[in-house]
């Protein structure tokens, strides 16, 4: 505090309090929502206060989307992402950084230019991609002609095909690439001092010991910061696994529920919108990232900040 | 730039190519496969497809539906970009004043971050249905009045609304963070010039927050442009007839539900274009013009 200004402190609180009301309060409504009944939630003065139903109406949201399982599928595509971006940002950066050779600065640029490709985009072909992902080899092979050659040769009819959908791995596979990830690692690595690594030559280690035994522990922040905002994204996910997963049951994530939770039409038949169940299913789901990113604030805030500056 | 490397062998390689692989089957090839559809037209009765030429550009850019969307698309874009941005500075501006209560400020702020495009949309749909929402009070007075699933102007103003508000915790954490790193001794020499805060907040922390102005302008457009699709999906559902048909939104129906793979593809290609010049415009522009030291 600089000077004393007690007039404008209470016009900052003032214009704090009336923000954080436009953030909290749809929330609020949201919640308030979740504990009544659905005589009540349809009423037309809105509920502005808690009712005594919240546990039913989880327990009836969570019932009929069947939470359970869900949660679990998306836990292990979040960590396998989380695990597979930063393994890829790491292996893919201390190649970039500790090895001389040409065609760096290209193989950078590849990566770098997928910031401009985003999912939505390329959507309709990503999936094509997806449901055989040994496609494009398969289409290399036919062009060059090396598909009816080695036919002619072996006799063997070359047919690649590796189909995604409804799997782990087809949830996972495309979302792991990650130019930020690598861009903050290959910054990071720029740091170290060549002093280590002539001494980690001196000593005797071989490249994948030098990024195992040096490079990983020092960048133990790092991991915390990208884990913390990968696992967000990717258990935030939508799009993806709307496509990827038609086969709910084994393989469906908790926020694609979302889309069935949706009081319209479709899902009423004209008859009264189960709002209390709709905002009981968004609490859940949206309830796992929230405590992350309250929990793990400091390397939440540094991961954001770092990956796309 | 470094000097000590270690010597060139497969290891290089081998770490390179997960990565590599990943990029080629899930970025370079679907987009080069949008191209081609984009300017070739699939057989009816099978025998693959024809070169059609700008064939497909042409009927995209002759369908009023898809003008209407990229209409709100950018008011979209520049609705929750403004909204957004000029909450977040705002509040930004005076949680750094780092009065009582600084912590929890901060933390009431940041977890929206947090919230599933979806999720947001759902509880968007609720709290402004005409019905049991927060606006329902209006139609007991004047019935019909506010109806979002009916008046195209009202569904857009929800979705803008809805969009915003899920990111003013982006632009707010930037925001911060850029205002705590303005050094404090030039503050207390502004003060000692006898700024006080309002002056030296018009004065000294926006000129010194441009850079992180410029910066989120464009991410914040590339993503209303891009990023759309979980929020429109639960709140609207592109309706009412088409109101809120996003860019995305729209390439998503006319794939998946019209199977209209040519004119996806080709909306795709747009698409691709305006974020590669948004891009484009962030890395050559932003980074050079504003810079302070």
């Amino acid at each position: 505090m600089i000077e004393r200004t007690p007039l404008l402190n209470i016009l900052s609180h003032v214009i704090l309090l009336s923000g954080l009301l436009v953030i909290l309060f749809p929330i609020w409504l949201a919640f308030v929502a979740a504990t009544h009944t659905l005589q009540a939630v349809n009423s037309a003065p809105i509920e502005l206060l808690p009712g005594d139903q919240f546990w039913i109406n989880v327990k009836a949201a969570w019932q009929e989307s069947d939470f359970g399982p869900k949660f679990v599928n998306t836990l292990i595509v979040s960590v396998g992402v989380v695990v597979g971006k930063i393994t890829l940002a790491c292996i893919t950066a201390f190649s970039l950084v500790f090895f001389n050779y040409r065609g760096r600065m290209l193989i950078f640029w590849l990566i770098f230019i997928t910031l401009m490709l985003p999912l939505e985009v390329r959507i309709v072909p990503t999936y094509a991609v997806a449901a055989n992902a040994l496609q494009p080899f398969q289409v290399l092979l036919d062009v060059t002609g090396l598909t009816s050659l080695i036919t002619w040769l072996s006799g063997i009819e070359i047919a690649l095909e590796w189909n995604l959908l409804n799997s782990y791995t087809g949830l996972i596979l495309p979302l792991v690439a990650t130019a930020t990830g690598t861009f903050l690692y290959r910054q990071f690595f720029l740091t170290i001092p060549d002093e280590l690594v002539e001494a980690a030559r001196m000593d005797g280690a071989g490249p994948l010991r030098f990024l195992w035994d040096v490079l990983i522990p020092l960048s133990k922040t790092n991991i915390a910061a990208l884990a913390t905002i990968m696992f967000v994204y990717a258990w935030n996910q939508y799009l993806w696994p709307l496509l990827v997963i038609t086969d709910r049951a084994n393989y469906g994530m908790v926020v694609v529920q979302l889309s069935d939770l949706v009081p319209d039409a479709l899902t009423t038949g004209g008859g009264t919108p189960n709002w209390h169940y709709a905002m009981a299913g968004t609490l859940i789901v949206m309830l796992p990232p929230i405590a992350i990113v309250i929990f793990m604030q400091r390397w939440f805030v540094r991961g954001l900040i770092n990956t796309d500056k | 730039m470094r000097r000590a490397y270690f010597k060139f062998s497969w290891v290089a390689m081998a770490l390179l190519a997960p990565q590599l692989l990943i990029i080629f089957v899930f970025f370079y090839w679907p987009s080069a496969q949008a191209v081609y559809w984009a300017f070739t037209l699939e057989q009816p009765w099978g025998g693959g497809n024809t070169w059609v030429g700008f064939e497909n550009f042409r009927n995209v850019l002759s369908d009023p539906y898809y003008w209407a969307s990229v209409r709100v698309s950018v008011i979209y874009a520049l609705g929750t970009t403004a909204l957004a941005m000029v909450m977040a500075m705002t509040l930004a501006v005076f949680v750094d004043r780092q009065l009582a209560g600084y912590k929890a400020y901060r933390v009431a702020l940041i977890w929206p971050y947090a919230i599933a495009a979806p999720a947001v949309g759902l509880a968007f749909r609720f709290v402004f249905n005409p019905n049991a929402g927060i606006l329902s009070y209006v139609n007991t007075v004047a019935p019909g009045l506010w109806d979002p699933t009916q008046s195209a102007a009202q569904a857009v103003l929800t979705v803008v609304i809805a969009g915003a508000w899920k990111q003013v915790a982006y632009s707010f954490i930037f925001f911060l963070a850029a205002l705590q790193s303005i050094p404090r001794s030039l503050t207390e020499a502004a003060a000692m010039d006898g700024a006080r805060p309002l002056r030296r907040i018009w004065d000294l922390q926006l000129p010194l927050l441009t850079p992180t102005i410029f910066f989120l302008l464009v991410i914040n457009i590339t993503d209303s442009f891009t990023d759309s699709f979980g929020i429109v999906d639960t709140l609207t559902g592109g309706g009412p007839f088409r109101a809120t048909d996003l860019m995305v939104y729209k390439i998503y129906a006319d794939g998946f539900r019209g199977f209209d793979y040519s004119g996806a593809a080709a909306q795709s290609i747009i698409l691709m274009l305006l974020v590669m010049a948004l891009t484009f415009v962030q890395f050559r522009y932003v980074e050079r013009r504003v810079h302070y030291t």
